[in-house]
């Protein structure tokens, strides 16, 4: 490529003048067209959360965190239930989700380049690449099939197997940025290893991981497709793991797809508390982020 | 940080030269006592014991470790086996008839293949040019006071659950389609010509899917450049610009090549949210078995079809397909992942 540059070069050393000319011309135009794209990319965004905070801002009031869902036709009516529902499969999916995933991630950044290392992290990838739908079918199969009912165990199971990935990549990146100094410190003191690896090790990560379990709770807490086989969503009060329990993206869900306009309205309101769920957990992970680092970095 | 405090148990195993100090911390005796006295050989655990415990620890994060692979395996045989009497029965027709007829008990999941794989591309070719644009001009022309908030917006676009693009989708996005921009494509630019814009103007259709699904796309692989394009070193872009390269020139020739990698990596996460999405899509795109050329038909992609149709299966053959239908598009996850990395690999081989 350089010998073919070199000789057009020669061969173009008269019209260079205007060459340039036309080059800068190039250059202008295409840094233009970045800044386009960069607004274009940005507006959708802007116009989704204005809309959104228009629509369920006015749809929001008290009565949606505190009641229960009401049949059509009443007025008013909240998602009490769905906002309990979310959190529960929350914990169930952290619990399932956690020790799996840093466990994994402990593994990963220990055994580094070993064969079954390498092809933990492969699968990993697979997995968090996988469509929520198929993990959905998946869980109906395996935990809600053979019970014979929906159950909210079956839909936080889902929903913790898909924050396995997530959280085994961020523990191992962690763990892998702790100084070897500090774990050779450790053994030469007499620690043995596993005390080095949960005690220094782990715990000197603990900013970093504590930052991708959060970000890993705030994508499950939006998803709606793995809990439709299995949570299935309920209209009335529940807090029993057995039984259908009712969820936020769920019942947004059932909402819009709904004819009735006072669904729809709530639907939105649904959504911007789930947003807001959703950026309080991020906003989170940010700032334990920043205190980690200790100031911010761009 | 915080710094671990070595408590008194690390100490007994090199016990023999805490005879020497003369500090507070152990207990005052010799280290022959130490080794003798029971009372603080309570405390301290015998290397014996610590290597059982690290057998049971290494176990323990193999176990965990194990659990990926172990669920990986389970997911493919669970909905292979339920999806199997489908497959066996329609064979390779499966894949390619566009029969879906739960009545008569025949299913071709050619619709839906053929709707998964055009709306990922209509979004992947909106999205990435945008995307990249925007990413090219935040890590390098961008003013510092811009670069943030407008990173964090597109951040916080990645976050938004799907649900609700799919509630903007229903009440905003298709109406203004059916209003809008459907008829001005059709009409205005008369594009109605041609096969590909042409029917009535719904509103639901695989058009709008392919937008929701851009919008949704577009973050992922903007945030994954924006990122490979900051950790370009700036020596790349000096040496370009000091040969007499023109700002543009000197992305396109010593920043992009660069990136290359990151960028494509970013394009797979992209295209792994296309083909994988369910929610959004199934509000928009009209959930009709149908192979349409036009962008304007309703149509249904392969997780759509599930979403839509599993809780209504009442027969075992129907479950059986949507069930297939899963195993197909689990299978197209591994490819693809599979072919991902194999570039990546070789990519970064080439550059190294």
């Amino acid at each position: 490529m350089s010998a073919g540059a070199a000789g057009r070069d020669r061969a173009e050393i008269r019209p260079r003048a205007s060459g340039l000319a036309r080059r800068r011309g190039v250059s202008v135009v295409m840094v233009t067209l970045t800044c386009i794209a960069a607004a274009i990319a940005v507006v959708p965004l802007l116009v989704i959360l204005g809309y959104l905070l228009k629509q369920g801002a006015g749809a929001l009031s008290l009565d949606f965190f505190t009641s229960m869902p009401k049949p059509v036709g009443e007025e008013g009516g909240g998602m009490a239930n769905a906002i309990v529902g979310t959190l529960m499969l929350l914990g169930i999916a952290s619990m399932v989700g956690l020790p799996v995933g840093i466990g994994a991630g402990l593994y990963l950044a220990e055994r580094r380049g070993t064969r079954l290392a390498n092809l933990v992290r492969f699968l990993a990838d697979v997995l968090n690449g996988l469509p929520s739908i198929v993990m959905g079918i998946f869980a109906w199969q395996f935990l809600v099939r053979p019970f014979g009912h929906f159950s909210a165990l079956a839909g936080g199971a889902a929903i913790g197997a898909m924050m396995i990935p997530l959280v085994t990549r961020t523990t191992e990146e962690m763990v892998r940025t702790v100084p070897q100094s500090l774990r050779e410190a450790a053994l030469a003191l007499g620690y043995p290893r596993w005390r080095t690896s949960l005690q220094i090790v782990l715990r000197t990560a603990l900013g970093g991981i504590v930052t991708g379990v959060l970000v890993a709770v705030a994508r499950v807490a939006g998803e709606t497709a793995p809990l439709l086989f299995t949570a299935f969503g309920n209209s009335f009060w529940s807090t029993n793991l057995g039984q259908p329990i009712a969820a936020l993206p769920l019942q947004i869900f059932t909402y819009a797809i709904s004819p009735y306009d006072d669904w729809h309205e709530l639907a939105w309101a649904g959504a911007l508390v789930l947003i807001a769920l959703v950026l309080v957990i991020s906003l989170v992970a940010r700032v334990v982020t920043r205190a980690r680092h200790g100031g911010g970095h761009d | 940080m915080k710094r671990p405090s070595p408590d008194a148990t690390a100490i007994p195993r090199t016990s023999v030269a805490s005879a020497s100090s003369s500090d507070s911390s152990p207990p005052t005796a010799t280290g022959a006592s130490i080794l003798s006295s029971a009372e603080p050989a309570r405390h301290l655990p015998s290397i014996q014991g610590s290597v059982v415990a690290d057998r049971i620890y290494r176990t323990a994060i193999l176990f965990f470790a194990l659990c990926v692979p172990v669920l990986l395996l389970l997911i493919f045989v669970e909905v292979g086996v339920a999806g199997w009497p489908a497959l066996r029965q329609f064979g390779f027709s499966f894949l390619t008839s566009s029969t879906w007829d739960p009545v008569k008990g025949e299913f071709g999941a050619a619709p839906a293949i053929f709707g998964t794989l055009l709306t990922s591309i209509i979004a992947l070719v909106i999205a990435t040019p945008l995307a990249l644009g925007g990413a090219i001009f935040l890590s390098e022309f961008s003013p510092r006071w811009l670069r943030q908030p407008v990173s964090f917006l597109i951040d916080l676009l990645a976050a938004v659950p799907s649900v609700v693009f799919g509630l903007w989708g229903v009440f905003v996005l298709v109406p203004l389609l059916r209003t809008g921009l459907m008829p001005f494509l059709r009409d205005t630019l008369h594009l109605g010509a041609t096969p590909f814009f042409s029917g009535p103007a719904y509103g639901p259709s695989v058009l709008a899917a392919g937008l929701i699904l851009a919008i949704m796309v577009l973050p992922y692989i903007a945030a994954v450049s924006r990122e490979v394009l900051m950790a370009v070193p700036r020596s790349q872009r000096e040496a370009a610009l000091a040969l007499g390269a023109t700002r543009w020139e000197a992305i396109t020739g010593a920043v992009l090549p660069y990136a290359r990698t990151g960028i494509f990596g970013g394009i797979i996460l992209g295209l792994g949210r296309a083909r994988g999405e369910t929610m959004a899509v199934t509000m928009v795109i009209g959930n009709r078995h149908e192979l349409a050329a036009s962008l304007f038909a309703p149509g249904y992609t392969m997780a759509s079809l599930i979403a839509n149709e599993f809780a209504e299966a009442t027969t075992d053959i129907h479950l059986s397909a949507l069930m297939a239908v899963g195993f197909v598009l689990f299978l197209i996850t591994l490819i693809v992942n599979g072919i991902a990395r194999l570039l990546v690999r070789r990519v970064g081989e080439v550059r190294a």
